[in-house]
């Protein structure tokens, strides 16, 4: 009997708990109101901002840049005195861009370094996973690295603010640049098979739906594209939107070269970054006629979407402050332009801090963001207030020219997700010195 | 047709790499019955000590020798120092630890060269329908299975190799020293393992490089049959084709899951591989 | 590699090792004076009261890692039958844990209505039938090549969700939410806490099950097919239902973690089972010591420490952000390494030869 009595108990136990359990596994109830009106990770003299990143496996290799861009300029922020006296502790975890090692690190930085808000978070199937929870627990979610739809909705999600343009939007104005500019000519598709790829592709329908003669997916883990790229040949594609991360952004080329292809890229900002592909194709420029400038026989006359300032433009003056910064408080030698989508966002991260006043609530927080008049570094306008929570409204497009410089060939222009139609704007920035983001 | 042909070739090519790293898993596993995780790890050394001595002497010949001798030293080192003391106690502890030797040394290739990607050349041009490269690829492939077949047929170290693996306490009294047969034999996979290396790694590589690699090259040994290295051969062949014909035609998303379809068909009629001995069966 | 576990696992016992544990010796038989199941069912008793224990002291985030070891250690225990029973080393036991997952997303976007008890008995039905249609496609193959099978498996599985990514959710996979405490304990425990105390109660009966099933006939039958298979098939033994009852039994588990998974964490997606998971579980199960549950439970804990653990040490080392970044990988490598070369049998078989050590002679 002694030994039986805990056997009862225990299958009575289990029986509650299973019983409890009994409702319907995905009904929901609504959640209170969160409580935004506290200073958690807020002391007299420090900020703690978290973010969730892949340092290690196999997205790393693109995407290190990122946390380590902004790094630097928190550093050079703290270094000025910080933000009303407080300097800014940015505490990057590892995902390895598994979700379900983004949601660990996520409540860890939540619950055990208790954050004041997320910062920059990658990716979206990493981030997907804890935007439930970073609302729900009423962590302002400042600026997900990813152009994904779902970051801007504010009935759902009213703490996440978007940040990057979102795929959609870029393809419109690519579409329009391309109708355009080549007007007539066969285009091609080339797509990551995700989100990217389809919101990418309800852009440029819009506006090439009558020229696409190819729609060429590809998946991150299958590291080959010469079927893709023997297929656009076939079709004649004359022009080649290219919605991709870099690796393959380089892989196309390279496949197009060994084949004698040449068609007019036209390549999307995530993967546009002439930086990392220079990087990238240096290696196999011998087999090609331009021996002495690195990639560029690749990379010639190749046009790249683009939302803020570019590492290879000399005339930049917070492209030449990022170079600066990078080189006093970054770590290794070369600044791509990944660094910069960092840098960009610690930036208007710190700006937005600084606009929240001296007396830091998460409160205070979102009053800033909603309130704030955004005025760079990126070159469009930012929208995070009111209903829209886009981020970048737009892209201007560049063309790179050989010796590794890059041209604007069409100026900032502004749209929506839907059928709305494009403008051109007249966004100004301030230079680094006036603006304001750091004591 | 032209579609038809430069899938085929594509596939050939790819295939080739595989065919290399399921060679240097069919050594191993002829050497010691065991399935080496860290082949591809082994393989990864390889190649970054390439790009930096290329990096340094600006010739890509002196890289690829240094990626060989890498290779050679390294799986000789591993043996002897990690799996020997392991694999006495149970097999299926030194597959084990295989695998953390393979978190190691990726982690510590991170920590070296970087978790970045490097972009990193090919032995010849790479332009063409059916590139130079791609033909290197083929040929050194090829040869390797010959020379290798050559060697456990015909010379002695092939002999007392296979003696070692296979009857090591008769081989221990005729004289054949067991030990040193086992280093050699990793030595010599390693060596080839790193060859798959130089072949799998262009364009670009990063610490992760040879995670697919290694997949398709241990399913490549698995449905040619480990017991024969002309196996590995057609195995990666097949494996390089199937899944180019698959992606060309139905799309790249399918070519993981026709790698799983090829191995389901093959291995439910031959579950030994396709060209392994028929042996009687013990029961 | 037909017996890959090697004799020396029998050696393993303890309270949790009637796996492996020779059943006749006396202390074994004193505690027979039980039917097994019952006995079973008290350590699955104790074992939920230690979690809810634990929870009750502790906050969400541990809540979240609680819950992990909880689903983590099914899935290993599922994979320790298999392996370590009947000596079939699968690679591919991520995927089985993709399938409970995928069951489990779908089932709550779908069918909200459905409790919880219904959706894990569905996850069960659907992963035993996958590992149906495993274990009779590779119950011919033996060694390496089922390695390499399963491997593949681990590997094209999640291609599934790219071909049909509009049912499947591709590379992005499906996210929901699910219901936590329900109204009349809001006080009591935390929705975090909540889900921990759902997933260890499953698990504990989960456990119970397989270890009822261990000690029984059919464990005893799947461990004769492990130490010779010609033997066990002179004996009587029906060789191939054996190991296809084996793969059904692991697979059934493996699915039910990876649908308390989804449970817990609102989320399936292919880059969560990838085979860098398949081949964690089985290394994690290797260095927990082989032939015990006991091993799963020290499996778990790693799988889910380690990283966190190892993290934390190279912060407090200053060393350069390459060195940082990848430690946590190196550092488990090396506690693998080390582990299986001076314990043979993991660390459940380090602590029963430390336990052995510390007892008194006399109770031996």
């Amino acid at each position: 009997m002694r030994r039986g009595t805990p056997g009862v108990l225990a299958a009575a136990l289990a029986l509650t708990v299973m019983a409890t359990a009994c409702t319907g596994a995905g009904e929901v109830a609504d959640g209170g109101e969160v409580d935004l009106d506290v200073s958690t990770g807020v002391t007299d003299d420090s900020i703690v901002l978290g973010s969730h990143q892949p340092l290690t496996g196999p997205a790393a290799p693109g995407y290190l840049a990122v946390s380590q861009g902004a790094r630097a300029v928190f550093d050079y922020v703290n270094a000025q005195g910080g933000i009303h006296g407080r300097q800014i502790d940015y505490r990057v975890e590892d995902d390895a861009y598994d979700p379900a090692q983004t949601i660990d690190v996520t409540r860890q930085l939540v619950l055990e370094d208790e954050i004041f808000a997320m910062v920059g978070g990658l990716g979206t199937p990493t981030h997907g996973g804890v935007i439930d929870y970073l609302n729900d627990e009423g962590v302002p979610d400042i600026f997900p690295s990813s152009g994904a739809l779902a970051w801007n909705n504010t009935e759902e999600h009213p703490l996440t603010y978007g940040w990057q343009t979102d795929y959609t939007k870029e393809a419109k104005i690519q579409g329009q640049y391309i109708s355009e500019n080549f007007s007539g000519q066969n285009v091609g598709y080339l797509y990551q098979n995700d989100d990217i790829g389809e919101d990418s592709q309800a852009g440029l329908d819009q506006y090439l739906a009558d020229e696409v003669v190819a729609r060429e997916h590809y998946e991150s883990e299958v590291s080959d594209l010469s079927a893709q790229v023997a297929e656009f040949e076939r079709t004649e594609a004359e022009v080649v939107v290219c919605s991709c991360i870099p690796a393959f952004v380089a892989l196309a080329m390279l496949e197009a070269a060994s084949i004698g292809y040449e068609p007019q890229w036209v390549i999307s900002s995530i993967g546009g970054d002439t930086a990392t592909l220079q990087g990238l194709l240096a290696e196999f420029t011998q087999d090609t006629d331009a021996e002495d400038v690195p990639a560029d026989a690749f990379l010639d006359g190749a046009l790249v979407t683009s939302y803020m300032p570019r590492v290879e433009d000399q005339e930049d003056e917070w492209a030449q402050f990022f170079l600066e910064v990078y080189g006093e408080y970054g770590e290794g030698e070369t600044v791509t332009n990944t660094h910069v989508f960092g840098m960009t966002q610690a930036v208007m991260v710190a700006q937005v801090l600084r606009s929240a006043g001296q007396d830091l609530t998460r409160q205070s927080l979102v009053d800033a963001m909603e309130a704030q008049e955004w005025q760079g570094p990126g070159l469009l306008p930012f929208s995070s207030s009111g209903g829209d929570h886009g981020g970048h409204q737009g892209v201007y497009v560049v063309q790179y020219r050989a010796g590794g410089t890059i041209e604007m060939v069409q100026g900032p222009r502004v749209t929506d997700r839907e059928g709305g139609g494009i403008e051109e704007t007249d966004f100004e920035r301030l230079p680094p010195e006036e603006l304001d983001f750091h004591d | 047709m032209t579609h038809f042909i430069n899938l085929t070739l594509n596939g050939l090519a790819t295939g080739a790499a595989y065919a290399a790293l399921a060679l240097s898993l069919v050594i191993i596993y002829q050497a010691t019955r065991l399935v080496n995780f860290a082949q591809p790890a082994l393989a990864l050394v390889a190649v970054y000590t390439a790009y930096t001595v290329t990096g340094i002497t600006g010739s890509y010949w002196l890289g690829f020798a240094a990626a060989l001798t890498a290779g050679l030293v390294a799986g000789a080192a591993v043996e002897r120092f990690v799996i020997r003391p392991i694999a006495r106690v149970s097999q299926l502890n030194a597959i084990i630890v295989t695998l953390g030797l393979l978190l190691v040394v990726q982690g510590l290739v991170g920590m070296v060269w970087g978790n970045e990607q490097h972009g990193f050349r090919y032995a010849f041009s790479y332009v063409g329908r059916f590139a130079p490269s791609s033909v290197f690829a083929l040929v050194s492939v090829g040869a390797v299975a010959l020379l290798l077949f050559a060697l456990y047929r015909f010379t002695p170290l092939g002999l007392r190799m296979r003696a070692a693996a296979f009857h090591p306490e008769a081989a221990r009294l005729s004289g054949v020293r067991v030990g040193l047969m086992l280093t050699a034999g990793w030595a010599i996979a390693s060596c080839i393992g790193a060859l798959a290396g130089m072949l799998a790694g262009p364009p670009f590589i990063s610490p992760n490089v040879f995670d697919v690699v290694f997949v398709y090259g241990i399913t490549a040994a698995v449905i040619g049959g480990l017991d024969n290295p002309f196996g590995a051969v057609v195995g990666g062949l097949l494996i390089g084709l199937g899944m180019s014909y698959v992606s060309g035609y139905a799309g790249p998303e399918l070519a993981t899951l026709t790698a799983l379809a090829i191995v389901v068909v093959v291995l439910s009629v031959r579950p030994d591989g396709i060209l392994s001995r028929p042996t009687a069966r013990k029961v | 590699m037909s017996s890959p576990t090697g004799k020396s696992a029998e050696r393993a016992t303890g309270p949790g090792a009637h796996a492996a544990g020779s059943p006749d010796t006396p202390r074994g038989r004193s505690r027979r004076t039980l039917p097994s199941p019952l006995r079973h069912l008290l350590f699955a008793a104790l074992g939920l009261a230690a979690v809810t224990g634990l929870l009750l002291v502790t906050g969400d985030l541990t809540a979240l890692r609680l819950a992990a070891v909880g689903y983590t250690m099914l899935a290993v225990a599922g994979l320790q039958l298999l392996v370590g029973g009947s000596g079939q080393v699968s690679l591919g036991h991520g995927a089985f844990m993709m399938i409970g997952a995928y069951t489990m997303t779908l089932l709550v976007l779908h069918q909200p209505m459905l409790p919880i008890a219904a959706n894990l008995l569905i996850i069960v039905a659907v992963s035993a039938v996958a590992g149906i249609a495993v274990g009779a496609a590779t119950a011919r193959l033996h060694g390496p090549y089922l390695a390499g099978a399963t491997l593949i498996l681990a590997v094209g599985l999640p291609g599934l969700t790219h071909r049909y990514h509009e049912f499947l959710g591709g590379s992005n996979g499906l996210n929901i939410r699910t219901a936590g405490a329900p109204p009349f304990l809001q006080g009591v425990f935390t929705d975090s806490e909540w889900k921990a105390l759902v997933v260890w109660t499953t698990v504990v009966i989960g456990l119970a099950v397989l270890a009822t099933i261990s000690s029984g006939r059919l464990g005893r039958r799947m461990r004769s097919l492990r130490d010779d298979e010609t033997a066990a098939a002179m004996a009587g033994v029906p060789v191939g239902k054996t190991k296809v009852v084996a793969f059904v039994i692991a697979s059934a588990a493996g699915g039910l973690g990876g649908g308390l998974q989804a449970y817990v964490l609102g989320t399936a997606t292919p880059s969560s089972f990838t085979l860098v998971l398949s081949l964690t579980l089985l290394a994690a199960l290797v260095f927990g010591g082989i032939g015990s549950l006991w091993g799963a439970l020290w499996a778990a804990v790693t799988v889910v420490y380690l990283q966190i653990w190892a993290t934390d040490l190279a912060r407090s080392l200053e060393l350069g952000r390459n060195v940082e970044n990848n430690l946590p990988v190196v550092f488990f490598g090396i506690v693998l390494i080390l582990v299986l070369r001076f314990w043979p049998l993991g660390l459940h078989g380090a602590l029963t030869r430390l336990g052995a050590r510390l007892r008194p002679p006399t109770t031996r």
